[in-house]
């Protein structure tokens, strides 16, 4: 670092920064104030949405079993989504890493390439691909013996967890690469001049060390499935509702503002909670290798 | 290293068929002559892609999209090239807060922005409008633009600038023609990845879209929620097809894994 410009002038970062910062106080923090704030206002099917602060929608939201069921369900699909994701993604990643130069490159390309493809058209894939009882997937796990009777895909919650899933599975192979790349190959060749056998290996050397890979990556999962839109919407139709598709029907259908943002605050709030905890968490128990 | 056995190739083939599958069928189903959806087995045929044409809707929102996309990382990044810069070079009070602020549109989840947005615009008069979806899409893609002009930001040469300088280069004059070319890279990419995000987007846009602001991914799904036929995979063909191209040349250009890894976080 040089001082030709770093000290002369203290006010400059702020004279840089200040535009963009006046932008995400005045379109991005007032905004989500607003939200807030909607979800202490009272509505009414003919009198509107009513400026006052009353605890009305939450009340709603924390007596009524069916909100309760539906986050619940929210979470459960979350849930399972990261543990499928960590159990099937994890080993792709240690896979792909130990392919030579040029696989490894094309295949990095194959599995990360549908993040950035549209969630709508890679969800629509998995409609078409569950379609009915006699879909693709029942056909092909038919003939593979592996089920007797055709398993519901369409509108279960099944279908979500596998469409989600595939839709997050990216992020985890993203973050189990990144995490091996920090680990040292020598030590897999000591363990193995050592006598360990590879089942060993993997258990005592390797997963302690892409664990926290495994983990980070599972708390972008978790965070993205529980507030995923476009996926349990189509997959899961107009009856299996999940906070975020619950919170669009509210304001786009029902028209009942003050009952969404409160659903909205609650999911945002229990997210925020989720990651901040977890990820001190992680800290404190793998502190010696983020160092 | 040890070399992968055959049991981790078989998990791997599986994994990867799994990956592409749902992409696949989307393009295959897209050339069926049928007018039910159906695998093509009894020939191709660009019917529904030629149908596309009769559905002026579809053609409308891509144009929004498309406009949408260029415009939105356009003007994210004449507000992140600054504080990327400031981030990158200075150490201040209350920098990890800002730079923290900036990546926090990655936190929220979408359908909160979404709604934050729709209360906001509707009580500002702007509800629907196509200048409302700019503003919104500004903040939901100002990580990835802010992102990727750190990384070039951090990496830059720094005395390349000295020497200008010492050669009497200074403020305008020492950013245009200096520092911008050398952090120019960094700054396509960054461009690119938010046009590919607010191209994307669904969660918060289907809030925000009306009538004649609808995006792509909005028309394709309130067309879906309706019914399913092979009009829309026709629709999501050329979606896959748009994005495939922008990832070949992101990749050729700027490398794929740098890209997605975000490389440039601050403090790490």
């Amino acid at each position: 670092m040089s001082a030709v410009a770093e000290e002369r002038n203290a006010r400059a970062p702020w004279a840089l920064t200040a535009p963009a910062l006046m932008l995400f106080i005045g379109v991005l923090l007032i905004p989500l104030a607003m939200t807030v704030m909607l979800s202490f206002h009272d509505w009414g099917q003919y009198k509107g949405i009513e400026p006052v602060f009353i605890l009305k929608n939450w009340r709603e939201i924390a007596t009524d079993p069916y909100y309760a069921e539906m986050f619940w369900r929210t979470f459960r699909i979350a849930i399972l989504t990261t543990l499928l994701t960590a159990l099937l993604g994890a080993p792709e990643a240690y896979i792909l890493n130990r392919m030579s130069g040029r696989w490894k490159s094309f295949f990095l390309l194959v599995i990360l390439g549908p993040l950035l493809i549209s969630v709508v058209a890679r969800t629509l894939g998995w409609a078409l691909l569950f379609g009915g009882n006699n879909g693709l997937v029942n056909k092909l796990l038919m003939s593979l013996g592996v089920i007797h009777s055709p398993i519901p895909f369409m509108f279960t919650e099944t279908g979500m967890v596998v469409a989600l899933a595939h839709v997050m599975m990216p992020f985890m192979v993203l973050s189990v690469w990144a995490a091996l790349q920090r680990l040292d190959p020598q030590i897999e060749n000591a363990a193995m001049s050592l006598g360990a056998g590879p089942i060993t290996i993997i258990r005592r050397i390797i997963m302690p060390q892409i664990m926290p890979g495994v983990l980070s990556g599972a708390i972008i999962v978790f965070s993205l499935s529980a507030s995923a839109f476009a996926t349990p919407a189509i997959i899961g139709g107009r009856r299996l509702k999940v906070a975020a598709t619950l919170a669009y029907d509210e304001f786009l259908n029902t028209l009942n503002w003050p009952l969404g943002a409160a659903v909205a605050t609650l999911l945002l709030i229990a997210l925020v909670l989720i990651v901040i905890g977890s990820n001190a968490l992680i800290e404190r128990r793998y502190a010696e290798v983020f160092r | 290293m040890r070399r992968n056995g055959p049991l981790a190739l078989i998990f791997h083939t599986i994994f990867v068929i799994v990956m592409v599958a749902p992409i696949l069928v989307v393009c295959l189903v897209a050339f069926t002559p049928d007018g039910f959806l159906s695998l093509p087995t009894n020939g191709f045929s660009l019917r529904w892609f030629r149908a596309i044409g009769n559905y002026p809707e579809f053609i409308q929102a891509f144009w929004v999209s498309l406009g949408l996309g260029a415009l939105s990382s356009l003007v994210a990044l004449l507000f992140a090239v600054p504080a990327a810069l400031a981030i990158a070079r200075y150490r201040f009070r209350g920098r990890d807060a800002l730079a923290a602020l900036f990546l926090s549109p990655l936190m929220i989840p979408h359908v909160v922005l979404g709604i934050a947005f729709l209360r906001f615009f509707t009580s500002t008069g702007l509800g629907g409008s196509f200048a409302a979806l700019i503003i919104a899409h500004v903040i939901i893609v100002f990580p990835f633009a802010l992102r990727l002009t750190l990384a070039a930001a951090t990496g830059m040469d720094r005395t390349v600038e000295m020497a200008a300088v010492s050669l009497g280069a200074n403020g305008w004059t020492l950013f245009r023609r200096v520092t911008l070319p050398l952090i120019l890279p960094g700054v396509i990419s960054g461009w690119a990845l938010a046009f590919i995000q607010s191209f994307d987007d669904l969660t918060m846009t289907v809030f925000l879209a009306a009538p004649g602001t609808e995006t792509l991914p909005v028309r394709m799904f309130l067309y879906i929620q309706d019914n399913i036929d092979p009009l829309v995979t026709s629709v999501s063909a050329c979606v896959i097809a748009v994005t495939l191209t922008a990832l070949i040349l992101l990749d050729r250009f700027y490398g794929l894994d740098r890209v997605l890894a975000g490389k440039g976080d601050p403090g790490r």
